[in-house]
């Protein structure tokens, strides 16, 4: 029986190995095609030839160089030889000067004659050429031949005269230059060197940008953190509406902030006054609105009179930070002209002060976001404890139908922003009241004191933009930024720091879902919130992760930095495409040089630190 | 005074680790909980301090409801239970006295102990824990170059930290050799001596619950199958605990 079944399975077997190679050979065959692979073309006289001479410039890249002096000297002589046997005169023999000797000093096209210079500087080189006509400064030149000089100063070659005939006397002209000092650098050394610390910076900042804002989105693409994260639906819409007005409100108030402290005035003392008592002001008020430990909650006008300080506290720190971005731009402005070649040094803090300017609104619109998000998160959460399930029911039908509605009118004006539709029926009414039916139908459908899981929502979320951005390599991302920002570093800096951003979110977020539990678990039996716990019990374990995949970030950026400039992005890449376009292959092999000297020794030191860490 | 009312939890698998579970525990008792592997013990305590969200039934304390009690109120309760695990659950790579003033997450102002900033009297009060438990020379070292037993005892000075007036222990020392398992479980009995303090502890070996526990709960596949003294568990309770087949040994 089993015989059988061998021997009936057997042919068709092999009849489907057969058509399954065959497909594999089709699909390599057409594989073939598509990408032309054609070794004919590797054979071909012209292709290798082009391949040799790629391979000896890069053979010798362009770092250093001499100055040069030339020799210029000419012999006569007569092709053909004339009639009347005259002979051109014979050079100045003296043993100062250099002069050649022509043998014979005259001959006919084609022949081979002699030519030996003597007096020339030692170790010179360059061409011998037949030079026609009775100019001696005649640019057409016919025939060439290379001559190198010995320690003497003497050199012989020969030469085959061109069919070049003339009854007036033609030339042989010896151009032999010669080292003179020691060697230095090129230009394109110099050049080099410039956009290599360009790329290593450009590298550096796109790292530590990256990481910085990729350890806040790892953890909410973390599912073991967000997953416990449930709110019931009150408190969900509220703070869905806190986040937008907070961030409204913020930026607004940051920015009066702003001008306030630039109508006080850029001097520096006042700045340097300011920057100094304002954290000690901060200080003071949350010494006393935040008491170190509180076994029970006070009475309430108390916390509001808390509630104001801090608030004050947090305009004083927003102000503090005008102050010191006008303090640094100033004092960087100043450095700049006085510290002369450490220039950069002033434009760096200036640059910084104008960072900080620019941010601080923004920082204080996501700190207000977050805060009123949050309060009214809580208040929700109050409320759903306080509230009847049939009172909470017809609140949430309001409150989530606004919260709804505004979230969709904020992604469709983002839509409209971006494609510039224009139509405020598609963009604005139209999401508006999809929204707002959404919120209802939510509100509608759900029971009103359930914990929603808000938490795995937001990982779903972020993870899809992860994802999504993460598969769009970063040259494409640095042409996009190169449209947006234009050609160089710049481009580069936010290409790679978004490809960085979503790339370590993702390697993070795997770092967090593996850590263990345990301690999790016993920080929260303590009594700890969420954020304590995340501090007290998760950060410390995923620090050595997170140090070992910012230093392989590192690595990567660093690669990638060297070629991003071939789109624009800045750093040697654009240097290397310029060269290679230009066939200057021996700048090409210059940077290509710098390329691997810098990616091995980054390579080495992040190695090092490394073990050092971990 | 803890009274665990009719207890339930299934699990999101559909496992019923508890099935209507009822016991009370009078304030200053040290009642052991006993039973095979996978007869609720650990879900049992995690309830009491909701680690785990029991699907029915009702906890209270001290007349309060632990199981209605919302994020904030299950804070201010969380912080008067102390917990001790099998395996610690220390945060490795922090130091001892980090490990130990964690204790004290639930009463410190958030803002402060984000920066790692604890008042004075919480350092101090460390110390005289870390001293009490016998590893306060090993306080500023890493929390994993301890020894099992000593880890342990970090675990059980967080749990004092808490000011706790319940210490939840899940199997404290079953991966510990039996010398040690002494002396942790007799630091836990000082505890609920000496302080008044009342100890759930969960554990495997029958010699462990004569020698210390007051009083002994036992579940069988979820099930409580014996509540008593020590000394009432004969043979024939030993095996609606243990299973028919089990062997009394020792
Ligand atoms: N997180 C969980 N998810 C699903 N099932 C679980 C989970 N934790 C425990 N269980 C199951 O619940 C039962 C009781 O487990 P546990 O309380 O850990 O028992 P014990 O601590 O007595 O060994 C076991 O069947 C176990 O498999
Ligand atoms: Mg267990």
């Amino acid at each position: 029986m089993k015989n059988k079944n061998d021997r009936k399975a057997s042919p068709w077997k092999s009849i489907k190995v057969g058509l399954a190679s065959l497909l594999v050979m089709v699909i390599l065959a057409y594989g073939f095609q598509i990408t032309k692979i054609n070794l004919e073309e590797l054979r071909s006289k012209q292709r290798q030839e082009s391949l040799i001479r790629v391979a000896r410039a890069l053979a010798k890249p362009d770092f250093f160089e001499y100055d040069q002096v030339e020799e210029v000297i000419n012999a006569p002589l007569f092709v053909p030889c004339l009639t009347d046997g005259s002979l051109p005169a014979m050079p100045n023999q003296t043993a100062s000067n250099p002069y050649l000797v022509i043998t014979p000093a005259c001959a006919n096209p084609g022949d081979t004659i002699q030519v030996e210079g003597f007096n020339f500087a030692s170790k010179a080189s360059g061409p011998l050429r037949f030079v026609p006509g009775n100019d001696p400064n005649n640019v057409v030149t016919l025939g060439r031949v290379n001559v190198e000089t010995d320690s003497t100063g003497y050199f012989i070659a020969s030469m085959i005269l061109p069919d070049r005939q003339s009854t007036d006397m033609q030339y042989i002209r010896a151009s032999l230059r010669r080292n003179i000092g020691l060697p230095h650098l090129t230009q394109t050394a110099h050049d080099t060197w410039d956009k290599i610390i360009e790329t290593v910076f450009l590298a550096l900042l796109a790292t530590v940008f990256g990481t910085i804002l990729a350890i806040p989105l790892s953890f909410l693409a973390a599912r073991n953190l967000m997953k416990p994260v449930k709110s019931p639906l009150i408190s969900i819409s509220l703070s869905a509406l806190g986040w937008p007005i907070g961030i409204a409100l913020g930026f607004l108030i940051v920015r009066e902030v702003g001008d306030i402290s630039n109508a006080i005035g850029s001097n520096i003392w006042i700045n340097l006054a300011s920057v100094v008592v304002s954290p000690m002001l901060i200080w003071l008020g949350m010494r006393w609105a935040i008491p170190p430990e509180e076994i029970n909650p006070p009475h309430l006008p108390i916390r509001l009179a808390r509630l104001g300080v801090l608030l004050l506290g947090v305009l004083v720190g927003f102000y503090g930070f005008f102050q010191l971005a006008s303090l640094t731009k100033i004092v960087g402005m100043n450095l700049r002209g006085a510290l002369g070649s450490f220039g950069f040094l002033g434009n760096f803090l200036f640059q910084v002060g104008n960072i900080v300017a620019l941010l601080t609104p923004v920082l204080g619109g996501l700190v207000a976001g977050g805060a009123l998000g949050s309060f009214l998160g809580r208040i929700g959460q109050q409320g759903s404890e306080k509230l009847s399930a049939k009172g909470l029911k017809t609140i949430n039908l309001f409150l989530t139908s606004i919260a709804g509605a505004t979230i969709l009118t904020l992604l469709g004006l983002l839509i409209n922003w971006l494609y510039q539709i224009g139509n405020p029926l598609y963009t604005l009414w139209g999401p508006m009241a999809v929204g707002g039916l959404l919120g209802i139908l939510l509100a509608i459908f759900s029971e009103a004191k359930e914990a929603l899981p808000i938490g795995m929502v937001i990982y779903f979320i972020t993870r899809t933009i992860l994802n999504a951005l993460r598969s769009v390599e970063a040259l494409i991302m640095a042409i996009v930024f190169v449209i947006a920002v234009g050609i160089g570093p710049f481009a580069g800096v936010l290409a790679l720091g978004l490809h960085t951003i979503v790339s370590l979110a993702k390697l993070y977020s795997e770092q967090v879902e593996s850590i263990m539990s345990g301690p999790l678990e016993a920080v929260q039996a303590t009594g700890a919130n969420r954020l304590q716990t995340i501090v007290y019990a998760v950060i410390p374990q995923i620090i050595p992760p997170y140090i070992s995949y910012t230093m392989y970030r590192w690595d990567i950026n660093v690669r990638m930095s060297t070629i991003i400039g071939f789109v624009g992005g800045g750093g040697i890449g654009f240097l290397l495409q310029q060269n290679i376009n230009l066939l200057n292959y021996r700048g090409a092999s210059a940077q290509m040089v710098a390329i691997a000297v810098v990616v091995a020794s980054m390579d080495y030191i992040s190695s090092v630190l490394r073990e050092k860490t971990i | 005074m803890l009274q665990v009312k009719s207890l339930t939890k299934i699990y999101d698998g559909g496992v019923k680790a508890l099935d209507n579970v009822s016991f009370e525990v009078p304030d200053g008792q040290f009642l052991a909980i006993i039973g095979l592997s996978g007869s609720g013990k650990s879900t049992l305590l995690r309830c009491i301090n909701r680690l785990v969200e029991p699907t029915a039934g009702q906890i209270l304390w001290n007349g309060e409801d632990i199981t209605a009690a919302s994020q904030d109120e299950m804070r201010r309760i969380r912080r008067r239970i102390g917990m001790v695990f099998q395996h610690f659950n220390l945060v490795h790579r922090s130091k001892v006295i980090t490990n130990v003033l964690a204790g004290r997450l639930g009463y410190v102002n958030p803002a402060w102990s984000l920066m790692n900033r604890f008042p004075k009297e919480d350092i101090e009060k460390a110390i005289q824990k870390m001293k009490r438990v016998g590893i306060a020379d090993k306080a500023y070292q890493r929390a994993d170059e301890l020894s099992g037993g000593q880890q342990q005892r970090v675990g059980i000075a967080r749990a004092l930290m808490q000011d706790p007036e319940m210490i939840l222990a899940d199997e404290p020392v079953a991966s510990l050799d039996p010398v040690l398992a002494h002396s942790i479980m007799t630091h836990l009995e000082d505890i609920n001596k000496k302080d008044g303090i009342t100890v759930l502890c969960s554990l495997h070996f029958l010699d462990l619950v004569h020698r210390y526990a007051g009083r002994v709960v036992a579940l069988n596949e979820g099930k409580l199958v014996f509540e008593g003294l020590p000394k009432d568990i004969d043979d024939k309770k030993f095996k609606d605990i243990y299973g028919r087949d089990a062997e009394r040994v020792g």
